[in-house]
């Protein structure tokens, strides 16, 4: 019996509009939309036409013709906050789509962040923050957490074991695995928390290749995909395919057949009696813990590296990352509650991972999938921007502090 | 008596990338407002006009697209902001060899065109200004037989700070200062560099310091306005962020300065080709959050710069004259000078400070901010002197010049 998991990520950040130096002191409006190249109404209503409304329009269809199909999701709470903004139909969307008992949320940081690594108080204020803005939007309430890119470590399982999580996912990395596969449940050591790893193979098939014509599996169908997934039989309990919603329809456009390649799956899928679909809680019940794995380096699902090298790499993106977080003694400092709220509530889009992704030199002299993201004309831009705005978010916090 | 002037320029405000249109505009007023009759070459039709002078586009007027034109040949890193920058669209000019050769062409074709202009002109001289058109001026003085004046803003020692520089520059250079009858430069300090570096005769070159068209700025709101209110302060550099103007000079002193004091930011405004590394490197070295990079600035906001600045600072490792300290003495914000360069020749109220020397040039820039008693009085009677130079008494050097020339 092999099950298949599919979990997809829904995020957008808010990106800082094009905020100088001579904005600084005159206005705090870092995440506005009046250029056009950052506006994040017009990024969001471009991926979810492209994207999310008909991937969710399928999934809906899939889920009303079989009754056997699963699927997960998490959304970061700042896509939930522009869709109810710029968006609303579209969250409605998902909504439906949530509504039915086949598909789980999953539980991540409200603001999409990489708090783990700096303020463990911040952290799980943002995690809480999230649970109930999931129970606000969906009337669920998440039992399995993921952390942000997938960053995970031991400590990170160990705490989401202490949280009362049931569950949480990584990246299923060779490096740590060994000659074991991902197709199993695992635990941190030291925990009792299951862990769901990533067939990364499987799901960059999908995510990654699925319309690369250089590549041996292309043209990829359903029948084929099918097939690759029973071919585990025997092996694998559950196999975990982890990607970004985005995937569909805007990674991955519609005339790659990616649209074509969802709807068949589940049809596909099971033909083959032996293979299932589970939401991560119930891969989780299904299968018992075969082993533990040590994951000391902090592991994500991103670039050859899978460390947090695109996020954190270079000195730019501490610099910033690390400016960000010193203003947390001053802003506790804050007794007006309104002030405080209002500061929290910038300061936290400013902690979005995606701000120091835009910084990251890793590959910026050939135009690469960085690059490809970033609405920013260089990482340099991106971080002169965000340490401009961070200045100014400074002198707030420190004008509202005493 | 009043002469008729052919005079070669480049580029011309606001069509300018940097300070070598102003600086032409400058003496070519000044010479008109003292009767002399200037007619100014540019290589290409911009929708420029002017009271004073009569322009003359070297190429037939033609549409607007030849701005564009003109701004990707001013790219080259020499009267540009740097390797990349913007083109008026927004897009990313790169620059590679390929425009390094358009514009050499470009001066080229400018040398061809010259030639007819001097045909189809009366004039008694002939004035030229930096090398992109010295061959222009050659070509009109074999055409003409009249007198050449070639008049330098800034050599290629200058922009490559003495490394590497680019031997085809350098020749059209040197070969300008040979064929011309007289040499002007633009302080003493470029004087000396043609002397030494281009091997021309002490004699042969006069020093004509650059002015400054003073219009008192109006006074602007400060930048970093809670910054500011709270008691901190702001040390301004201002410039292309190349070699030539030593920025990371000013970023090592930045950090000794920071290690002293936490209420200083430091503003870099200017692109150019170290800019990535300058970014990098501010990061690097700790201070990242005490140092901005607003990019290029024009028009009310470089005053609205300088008027938020405790101190601006030259950082030049070598500056032909340097207008900078004189737009910042003018917004009444005390200046910290390299020696290496002219302008520290016509401002005694000025800190000055070897640019290689960044220790004093962090301490230098401790004294301006921790006595303001200092500062004042750098800022009242840098003011004063900045308000006496004026382009007429450049223009006299010229005029002394021509009459040499033409007696």
């Amino acid at each position: 019996m092999a099950s298949l998991c599919l979990y997809f990520q829904v995020h957008q950040p808010h990106r800082l509009d094009d905020y100088s130096l001579f904005d600084i002191g005159e206005h705090t409006a870092y995440f506005d939309d009046h250029n056009k190249q950052t506006s994040n109404r017009r990024l969001l209503q471009k991926v979810a036409n492209k994207s999310y409304r008909p991937t969710t329009r399928l999934l809906l269809e899939l889920v009303k013709q079989y009754p056997e199909f699963r699927v997960s999701f998490s959304f970061s709470g700042t896509v939930l906050d522009q869709l109810s903004e710029y968006d609303p139909e579209t969250l409605s969307l998902f909504q439906e789509l949530v509504s039915f008992d086949q598909v789980e949320v999953l539980a991540e940081t409200s603001h999409h962040t990489l708090a783990f690594f700096y303020d463990r108080d911040e952290f799980e204020k943002q995690v809480d923050l999230h649970i109930e803005k999931i129970r606000n939007v969906f009337g669920q309430t998440p039992r399995v957490f993921r952390n942000t890119e997938l960053a995970y470590n031991n400590e990170v399982g160990r705490w989401a074991d202490a949280y009362g999580f049931d569950g949480v996912l990584a990246e299923g990395w060779d490096e740590v695995l060994g000659w074991r596969s991902p197709n199993f449940v695992y635990q941190p050591p030291k925990a009792e928390i299951p862990l769901l790893l990533k067939n990364y193979r499987l799901s960059d098939d999908i995510a990654f290749r699925f319309s690369r014509e250089d590549w041996e599996g292309w043209p990829l169908t359903a029948d084929t995909f099918a097939r690759w997934v029973s071919d585990h039989n025997g092996n694998a309990e559950v196999i975990n395919l982890f990607m970004d919603y985005e995937t569909f329809g805007e990674h991955q456009w519609e005339s790659t057949g990616i649209f074509a390649f969802l709807e068949d799956l589940p049809e596909k899928i099971l033909a083959d009696p032996d293979n299932d679909f589970k939401t991560v809680s119930e891969a989780i019940e299904a299968y018992p813990v075969r082993d533990s794995v040590d994951v000391q380096e902090t592991l994500t699902w991103a670039d050859t590296e899978r460390d947090l090298s695109a996020w954190l790499g270079n000195q730019m993106q501490h610099t910033a990352i690390e400016s960000l977080y010193d203003l947390k003694e001053d802003i506790e400092q804050i007794k007006d509650d309104s002030w405080y709220q209002i500061i929290v509530s910038d300061w936290r889009r400013l902690q979005t991972s995606d701000h120091f992704y835009y910084m990251c030199t890793k590959w910026s002299h050939d135009g690469d999938v960085h690059a490809y993201f970033s609405p920013y004309n260089s990482p340099h831009e991106a971080y002169t921007t965000y340490m401009n705005a961070v200045t100014d978010l400074r002198e707030r916090v420190l004008a509202h502090a005493n | 008596m009043s002469y008729d002037v052919l005079m070669f320029g480049w580029e011309f405000p606001p069509h300018n990338s940097g300070g070598l249109g102003v600086a032409c505009r400058g003496i070519a007023r000044a010479l008109s407002h003292a009767g002399h009759n200037v007619t100014f070459v540019l290589p290409e039709h911009i929708p420029v006009s002017d009271p004073d002078i009569s322009l003359v586009f070297a190429d037939k007027p033609s549409s607007v697209s030849n701005t564009i034109h003109t701004q990707h040949l001013l790219s080259d890193t020499a009267y540009a902001d740097g390797k990349r920058r913007l083109n008026s669209e927004g897009a990313v000019v790169d620059t590679s060899s390929s425009e390094t050769l358009t514009l050499m062409s470009a001066v080229r074709d400018y040398g061809r065109q010259a030639e007819k202009i001097a045909q189809l002109t009366d004039f008694d001289v002939i004035h030229a200004h930096d090398w992109l058109t010295y061959p222009a001026g050659i070509a009109a003085k074999r055409a003409s037989g009249k007198p050449l004046v070639t008049h330098i803003h800034a050599t290629e020692h200058d922009r490559t700070a003495g490394q590497g520089r680019n031997e085809a520059v350098y020749d059209i250079e040197k070969s300008g200062f040979e064929h011309a009858d007289h040499v002007l430069s633009v302080s003493r300090y470029t004087k000396s560099i043609l002397e030494d570096k281009y091997n021309i005769s002490e004699d042969k070159i006069t020093p004509a310091h650059n002015g400054i068209t003073e219009t008192p700025p109006e006074d602007l709101p400060p930048v970093l306005r809670r910054w500011k209110r709270r008691g901190n302060k702001i040390v301004l550099f201002l410039g292309r962020q190349t070699i030539q103007k030593g920025p990371d000079h000013f970023l090592r002193a930045a950090k000794i300065l920071s290690r002293k004091r936490e209420d200083v930011m430091f503003i870099m405004a200017g692109s150019g080709d170290m800019q990535e590394d300058l970014i990098e490197r501010s990061a690097e070295l700790g201070i990242g959050d005490r140092v901005l990079f607003p990019g290029f600035v024009r028009g009310a906001k470089t005053n609205r710069l300088y008027q938020s600045a405790d101190l601006y600072v030259l950082s030049s490792v070598s500056e032909p004259f340097g207008i900078t300290p004189l737009e910042s003495l003018l917004n009444k914000t005390p200046v910290l000078i390299s020696k290496q360069s002219g302008v520290s020749e016509v401002i005694s109220n000025a800190l000055k400070v070897d640019f290689w020397e960044t220790d004093r040039m962090a301490a230098k820039m401790n004294t301006a901010l921790r006595f303001p008693s200092v500062a004042n009085i750098l800022a009242e009677k840098g003011h004063k002197e900045v308000k006496e130079i004026n382009w007429s008494d450049t223009a006299k050097i010229c005029v002394d010049c021509y009459n040499k020339l033409t007696r």
